[in-house]
């Protein structure tokens, strides 16, 4: 080992510089495309916005002949353009006699919006590309590789908490403003990111053959997020093979399963599917609509229909019985796979105190009430729907639309990522997500999955409560030689490898015993117990 | 028993206290001049690393002392009164006691070194050592870790941490020689050396120089053998030979001390109703094989809890049971059950196995005469504490042990085990009968082992 040799380290700590400068000249383009340039429709424009199909044959006369006054005119922000076509827009549907729904309007307005862009993004949108995603995903990894020639492999927590931006300082706050603001931008504001979303559109040209919508740009940073994390996941933890599957199996599946097929299956016109994503993370799966959709699909989406249910009520929770909810937790699912990537260096912020434990059950619990009862209602809405009285009439709609916005937008993404530099990587995870609840109760009473405590070598450090993204008090039972079996746990193991004494390991065993008051070691003839 | 005063807030104080209440409502107040809550005391190195803040370290909530009805009182005890029963705090207020538990640790040795109470010169124990180490180590050069000991390696990673260069001086030819046997020693030194530590071997401390502000400038060397000597400059000296009692507040107050306090084996001091536990205890009768001072995290818990028992009515004499420890040296873990000496005693064999890498050891030391396993050593790999304890409890013979070595494993999901190769050496030393290694890791194994012995 050179490690302690100045010449061996000067190469590497270069490359890590200039990689640290890549990135951050990539995030500045990234940041910059989004608020240079203006908006102008043009006729070219409007004519392009006419042939792309995104404007229903039915209103697409009434919408045009409404935008026609704002041709030529140029807009500097986003604000005072969007506003003109709202007016555009409310004028046509009262042509149309009211047909133009709220949904609608807002597609247009995404699509209209994101044609009239005349920022960087839209000239050059492949050298923009190169120059934020390209660049700064480069530069990451530049950043993150050279570790492997500058430090021998081991837990390498230095400096965590002097960090500003792992320590809730003033970076962590602002990235943490950053992150939430992006989330609200995509959620509830889409048209006013339309020059990000343009970014993504070599991309998407590329797999699609057509431009970014959000959800293509979403799906492919978070993607880009998690490959170019995973390989810092992968230098960190190059000394554990647990780490090193655990990383390459939630990359695999973000890639692949939630990213690449979907995508393709949605290019080809079929029901754009995440085949490992299970009800009720999936909570629209029961939505009449994506019901319809579904058996309008032939075989495919009769398929893709039993293939859910089965997953969701069959495959996932039995899993967890043999391996406990870290198989998809931390393994599969693709919040855990950002979590676990993006996320890794905030895990130590999740609050530990017993008061938070008492607010997730409260939380995460309730929230799997109202999947459950909102799907009953959906479903119960689905097959009266014929008889021409569908049991919850127009109430079901509300109901799915406030949990799309509370649970789905708010909690999953604004909070469950947003707060990332905040509150820690899991936030979502640990008090939100009702397939979280649903294995989270597998595992409590009815799984082969528990931590083991090695005997009495804990020294109560506190280094694997610190490090647990899901807040559990990982001390409190190691410290009492009890095995760790707790609803919460994703398995994603770092309090076992964050460990000094080598006391925990997650395991899958016999169920007699899992739950033990205190440890199996009985230290010496006085039987002293370590509760 | 009516009032409990526990001196001491460390592990072994606070597990009698918790101990006492799991049993009895008898009112308990612990006294620490050291800090207001208990935390890990291990966890120090952490801190200044920045893998854990100071709260981290705590391993109960601050709720939770008022909770369990136990009185927190932040003072230092600067007298006992064996006769009126009651200690004495420096500003003059008294707490009375019907039982009094002295745990109150140790400090850190200084063998009278010229310089040695230089700015910029310490030891690492306490919550105010960790502190009085952030100052002197701002911004510094180089500093200079003194004494070959376990501390000795956590303080070197602690200013390694900080792109502090080290050099650390250790007596011994090989770090800590006399207490691992070559091979584990020798791997020590590589890991310290890999991480870039310069580790001086056979090199003492001759003196400390200071400059004219009193701050420490540069530590003088001489060869444990060579008697050469040499200068290293540094701007801070860390001195990390060992701890003693700490037990200077009880002289005259009539408790009989030696090095430690003195207490027999029910960890009772000369003094009616007052009981020692900890790192400040010596034991008047030790077990066969063990010594009277072991300043550990695991003994101090196991006083603690023995002396709860006592109080509350089940008398229980101290037993500290198979020996086993455990540490980590850079990125290398070590841990050991039963006896693991340096050297060899009469009549023990070793089985030893290390990865081609030098970075991985398994050693089994066994009894030749009737191949009984006495002793488990690992190096950068981790083995189960029950299974180990069985089988030395149980003097399981060796070849039984290799062949079911796999359930031992303790080693995260996936990681490659070694335990084959340990039996393939075992079948190459000993040709006839080969070993087939039966058992893998896993849980299943070894609660079958467990259960069948």
């Amino acid at each position: 080992m050179a490690a302690h040799d100045p010449s061996s380290r000067r190469l590497p700590t270069v490359l890590r510089s200039l990689g640290f400068a890549a990135f951050v000249i990539g995030l500045v383009v990234f940041l910059a495309a989004l608020v240079l340039g203006g908006y102008q429709l043009t006729p070219e424009g409007l004519s392009a916005l006419e042939a792309s199909g995104k404007i229903s044959p039915d209103h697409r006369d009434a919408v045009l002949a409404q935008l026609e006054p704002l041709e030529g005119q140029w807009f500097r922000s986003p604000g005072g353009f969007i506003e003109a076509v709202d007016a555009a827009l409310g004028a046509a549907n009262s042509d149309l006699g009211g047909s133009l729904g709220d949904y609608q309007q807002g597609e247009y307005r995404f699509w209209i919006t994101r044609e009239a862009s005349r920022g960087p993004a839209a000239g050059r949108t492949t050298l923009l590309f190169l120059l934020s995603f390209v660049l700064a995903a480069l530069g990451a990894v530049a950043y993150f590789l050279p570790r492997l020639w500058l430090e021998p492999p081991g837990i390498k927590n230095h400096g965590v908490w002097f960090s500003s931006v792992r320590s809730r300082g003033a970076w962590g706050i602002a990235l943490g403003v950053l992150l939430i603001g992006f989330y609200i931008g995509l959620y509830f504001f889409p048209a006013y990111i339309v020059n990000w979303i343009r970014l993504a559109d070599p991309a998407s040209r590329w797999l699609t053959g057509g431009p970014a919508d959000r959800w293509f740009f979403y799906g492919f940073l978070y993607t880009l997020a998690i490959l170019v994390m995973a390989v810092r996941m992968a230098v960190n933890y190059r000394h554990n093979r647990y780490q090193l599957v655990r990383t390459a199996s939630v990359t695999f599946f973000q890639l692949g399963f939630a990213f690449l097929i979907p995508t393709i299956l949605g290019a080809l016109g079929k029901p754009a599917y995440d085949f490992k994503n299970a009800w009720p993370l999936d909570y629209h799966f029961f939505f009449d609509w994506h019901l319809k959709e579904l058996m309008a699909s032939g075989a495919l989406g009769w398929f893709i229909l039993f293939w859910g249910i089965g997953l969701s009520v069959l495959v996932v929770p039995l899993m967890a019985v043999f391996f406990g909810k870290r198989w998809y937790c931390s393994w599969v699912c693709g919040c855990g796979g950002l979590a676990e990537t993006l996320g890794d260096p905030f895990r130590h912020l999740s609050d530990k105190r017993l008061k938070a434990w008492r607010v997730e059950r409260f939380l995460i619990h309730g929230v799997l009430v109202a999947a459950v009862v909102m799907t009953a209602i959906v479903l119960a809405n689905f097959f009266t729907a014929g008889s021409g009285h569908p049991l919850f009439g127009g109430i079901t709609w509300k109901i799915q639309k406030w949990y799309g916005f509370l649970i789905g937008s708010i909690f999953a993404g604004v909070v469950g990522t947003g707060f990332y530099p905040l509150m820690g990587n899991r936030m979502w995870c640990r008090m939100g997500c009702p397939l979280a609840a649903i294995l989270g109760i597998v595992q409590r009473f009815q799984s082969r999955f528990r931590i083991t405590t090695n005997g009495g070598q804990c020294i109560s450090c506190g280094n694997c409560s610190t490090y647990c993204e899901m807040g559990i008090d990982v001390r409190w039972y190691a410290q009492r030689g009890q095995n760790v079996v707790r609803s919460s746990c994703v398995g994603c193991g770092i309090c076992a490898a964050v460990c000094p004494r080598g006391v925990l390991r997650l395991e899958n065993g016999p169920t007699e015993g899992r739950i033990n008051e205190v440890s199996l070691v009985q230290i010496g003839r006085g039987r002293i117990d370590l509760a | 028993m009516s009032q409990v005063v526990i001196i001491g807030n460390g592990i072994a104080g606070i597990t009698a206290a918790r101990h006492i209440r799991k049993r009895s409502d008898v009112p308990i107040t612990v006294v620490s001049a050291e800090s207001d809550h208990f935390f890990s005391r291990t966890a120090l190195m952490y801190i200044y690393m920045g893998h854990m803040t100071y709260d981290n370290t705590k391993p109960y909530e601050d709720w939770f002392w008022d909770k369990n009805r136990i009185s927190l009182v932040r003072g230092y005890v600067d007298q006992v009164d064996t006769e009126a029963k009651k200690v004495r705090l420096a500003g003059g207020r008294h707490l009375p006691y019907s039982s009094l538990i002295i745990a109150s640790g140790s400090k850190s040795n200084k063998f009278g070194w010229p310089g040695q109470d230089l700015d910029g010169v310490q030891g690492l124990y306490s919550l105010q050592d960790l502190e009085q180490m952030e100052k002197s180590t701002a911004g510094i050069e180089r500093a200079v870790v003194v004494g070959g000991g376990l501390i000795g390696v956590e303080m070197s990673e602690m200013l390694h941490s900080r792109g502090i260069p080290v050099t650390f001086l250790v007596r011994e030819t090989s770090w800590m020689n006399f207490a691992y046997p070559p091979e584990e020693s020798a791997m020590i030194n590589r890991e310290i050396r890999a991480h870039g530590i310069d580790l001086r071997l056979g090199t003492e401390i001759e003196r400390i120089e200071g400059d004219e502000r009193g701050s420490a400038r540069a530590v003088v060397t001489k060869g444990s053998e060579t008697q050469a000597s040499e200068t290293l400059p540094c701007d801070f000296v860390g001195l990390t030979v060992g701890v003693s009692p700490n037990i200077d507040f009880l002289r005259g107050s009539g408790i009989e001390l030696d090095r430690g306090v003195l207490v027999d084996d029910h960890l009772r001091t000369s003094a009616p109703d007052v009981y020692a536990a900890g790192d400040c205890v010596q034991l008047r009768n030790p077990k066969p094989g063990r010594r009277p001072i072991e300043p550990l995290w695991y003994t101090g818990r196991m006083m603690g809890e023995t002396i709860a028992r006592t109080l509350c009515g089940e008398e229980t004499a101290y037993d500290p049971g198979i020996w086993f420890n455990s540490a980590k040296f850079f990125d290398l873990e070590w841990q050991v059950y039963g006896q693991v000496p340096a050297k060899l005693g009469d009549g023990e064999k070793t089985l030893y196995w290390e990865h081609p890498d030098g970075g991985r050891a398994i050693r089994i030391v066994y009894r030749a005469e009737d191949l009984a396993v006495t002793g488990f050593q690992l190096m950068g790999i981790r083995y189960r504490h029950e299974l180990c304890q069985r089988w030395i409890a149980d003097g399981c013979p060796l070849p039984e042990v290799l062949e079911n070595l796999g359930a031992a494993n303790f080693d995260p999901e996936l990681y490659r085990q070694y335990e084959g190769e340990l039996v393939a050496l075992y079948n190459r030393q000993h040709p006839g009968a080969p070993l087939r290694l039966r058992r893998r890791r896993g849980l299943k194994g070894m609660l079958e082992l467990l259960r069948a012995s």
